[in-house]
């Protein structure tokens, strides 16, 4: 087992040091440092409220830490909201607000990001353009749908969750961040899920994976690192360690 | 959903097929076709019915006067489906009309020019529906609530400042609105035409248009996604207030005058036209035609049943029954 060793600032994608983040009275954790290397599956676990989440809603904009600093991309890049993550290249795949249901897949695809003609003063939104796209992003990362003018809602759990992170990946993001991407589907499922996140790495996105899961953050990351009680206590390649060392660094057992 | 092994190159059958149309004997079966065009399905019921039992609703002199009558009722129901597509309400919205109609009258009776007047009325809607949109997202107070308290809150006002008494209106513009025509219909159909065009390109063929109804579906899902939703809920608001000013002139430019009593029935037919034309009350769903049609629907309602002589009385009820009837279609909706 290793402490938090630092390695060069270039290599990391996204990283922090000495972060904290409070609400009111409650530590939420505490001069958290952490790092995800470009162009590897980077994972974070941990038990019920160690803080995972929190630290990486901050990471990503959508809470500001009381302190500490934040690199992205190798600059110092702390966001104030998600918007501004996004515009810097990060990506969020939700646990459960990923698509919206009435919409059809090509529009939750292009949501917020469509893609407009301008005649005159009026910008009119490009279909076509829109759903052609669409297919060659799913198919690129070998999703299948029945149709791109489906609405979401006839959707199986998984086709949602591939759908949700093609979006986040389509984008040109430079790091896909998933929350839990696997926690409501089936095994098929999330062996469908898995595929797609190492077909994602083989691309050369970063991505920070939070899970529950340890064997499949054993199958699918570089690095793990490890949150108890609001603090980052290690961090291992997933290639050294074992599942059993990984429970006992969860627990407090080691 | 079928992901091929990892080491398989781009599969031939990945990514989205192509759409095939169901037949037509299967979309004739399928509820949710009936659901989805129920307000045509009516329309074409009600013609073909008062067509037979009273031949003259089919006379062009008819046929026109409805369109005409249901001019108003098409510009309200495309500002309430803004409104109802975010899951809001605007019940306030034939106050505005009332109200907007007041200030009409009162700034003309005051030396406005007609025109001023009626910027200004439309202006005042416009303002009624941002300050809903307002109060309902910066509050965190439900559309419901707000816009019951605008609805009371100006209908008062209307009463206050023109004192209860109505405003006659008298001018040449207005009249030649309300009776003048070009091509085969009077000019308030145009109006409406115009409105729908507008507000179908806006709701299909912008960006808004699909922000609104990521707003309407889900809320929280949207702003996740970067969407600002309590902007969209305002502007939403703001289109709702702005058809109240169109509908307020087209209806002081009908009666010649401006009336400080609220049209209830006029509220309750907007919120069914769009019920009618497949518009989802939950939000996130949403058409222009099928609550234009809508509108439609309840006008030659009304139309049809005046022609048979039934009493106006009875009117309200056959309104009430279809809409439920409507609802009921639309569980079927999928």
């Amino acid at each position: 087992m290793s402490t938090v060793n630092h390695i060069a600032p270039s290599e990391a994608i996204l990283a922090c040091q000495g972060l904290s983040k409070h609400f009111g009275g409650i530590r939420a954790f505490t001069d958290v440092g952490f790092e995800a290397r470009r162009g590897e599956v980077t994972a974070v676990i941990g038990d019920n409220g160690a803080g995972k989440s929190t630290l990486i809603r901050c990471l990503i904009g959508v809470h500001v830490p009381d302190g500490g600093t934040i690199y992205f991309d190798g600059r110092q890049h702390p966001f104030s909201n998600p918007d501004e993550a996004r515009k810097a290249g990060i990506e969020t795949v939700h646990q459960n607000l990923a698509l919206i249901d009435e919409l059809t897949v090509a529009q939750n695809l292009f949501l917020n990001r469509e893609i407009v003609r301008r005649i005159g003063p009026f910008a009119l939104l490009d279909r076509k353009a829109m759903k052609a796209q669409a297919r060659a992003m799913l198919s690129r990362l070998s999703i299948n749908v029945p149709s791109v003018s489906q609405r979401v809602r006839r959707l199986s759990g998984g086709q949602r969750q591939a759908i949700s992170i093609c979006r986040a990946a389509g984008s040109g993001a430079k790091l896909v961040v998933m929350d839990e991407p696997t926690a409501a589907l089936g095994v098929q499922e999330t062996a469908n899920v898995e595929a797609l996140i190492r077909k994602l790495r083989e691309q050369g996105v970063s991505v920070i994976l939070i899970s529950h899961n340890f064997d499949q953050v054993r199958r699918l990351s570089d690095q793990i690192w490890v949150m108890r009680a609001g603090r980052m206590v290690a961090t291992v390649r997933a290639s050294e360690t074992s599942g059993n060392e990984l429970v006992a660094l969860v627990t407090g057992a080691a | 959903m079928s992901l091929p092994a990892d080491n398989a190159p781009a599969a031939p059958r990945a990514g989205a097929t192509e759409e095939s149309r169901p037949s037509l004997a299967a979309l004739l079966l399928d509820p949710s076709f009936w659901a989805d065009w129920a307000s045509v399905v009516g329309l074409v019921g009600l013609v073909i019915l008062f067509g037979i039992t009273q031949p003259v609703f089919l006379s062009v002199a008819n046929l026109q006067a409805l369109l005409l009558a249901a001019a108003i009722l098409v510009v309200l129901s495309i500002g309430q489906t803004f409104v109802v597509a975010t899951s809001g309400i605007d019940l306030s919205l034939a106050a505005a009309v009332m109200l907007g109609a007041v200030i009409l009258g009162l700034a003309n009776a005051a030396g406005w020019g007609v025109f001023a007047a009626c910027m200004l009325a439309v202006a005042a809607t416009s303002a009624i529906g941002l300050l809903n949109g307002v109060l309902i997202t910066a509050g965190r107070i439900p559309d419901f609530v707000v816009t019951l308290g605008t609805l009371s809150g100006i209908t008062g006002l209307g009463l206050i400042i023109s004192g209860g008494e109505p405003t006659m209106v008298g001018s040449t513009f207005l009249l030649k609105l309300a009776s003048g025509s070009f091509g085969p219909f009077g000019y308030p159909v145009w109006v409406a035409i115009a409105a729908v065009v507008v507000a179908h390109i806006a709701l299909y063929h912008t960006r808004f248009g699909v922000h609104l109804l990521a707003t309407g579906g889900q809320a929280e899902s949207a702003a996740a996604l970067g969407i600002r939703t309590d902007r969209v809920k305002i502007a939403a608001y703001t289109i709702s207030g702005f058809c109240a000013g169109i509908a307020a002139i087209l209806l002081v430019a009908r009666i010649g005058s401006a009336e400080p009593q609220i049209n209830t029935s006029l509220l309750l037919n907007s919120v069914a036209a769009v019920v009618l034309g497949g518009v989802s009350l939950f939000g996130g769903r949403a058409s222009i035609l099928g609550p234009a049609i809508g509108a439609l629907m309840l006008t030659a309602l009304v139309n049809g049943l005046t022609l048979l002589s039934v009493s106006a009385f009875y009117q309200p009820l056959a309104v009430g029954v279809i809409v439920v009837l409507a609802a009921l279609i639309m569980r079927y909706q999928k």
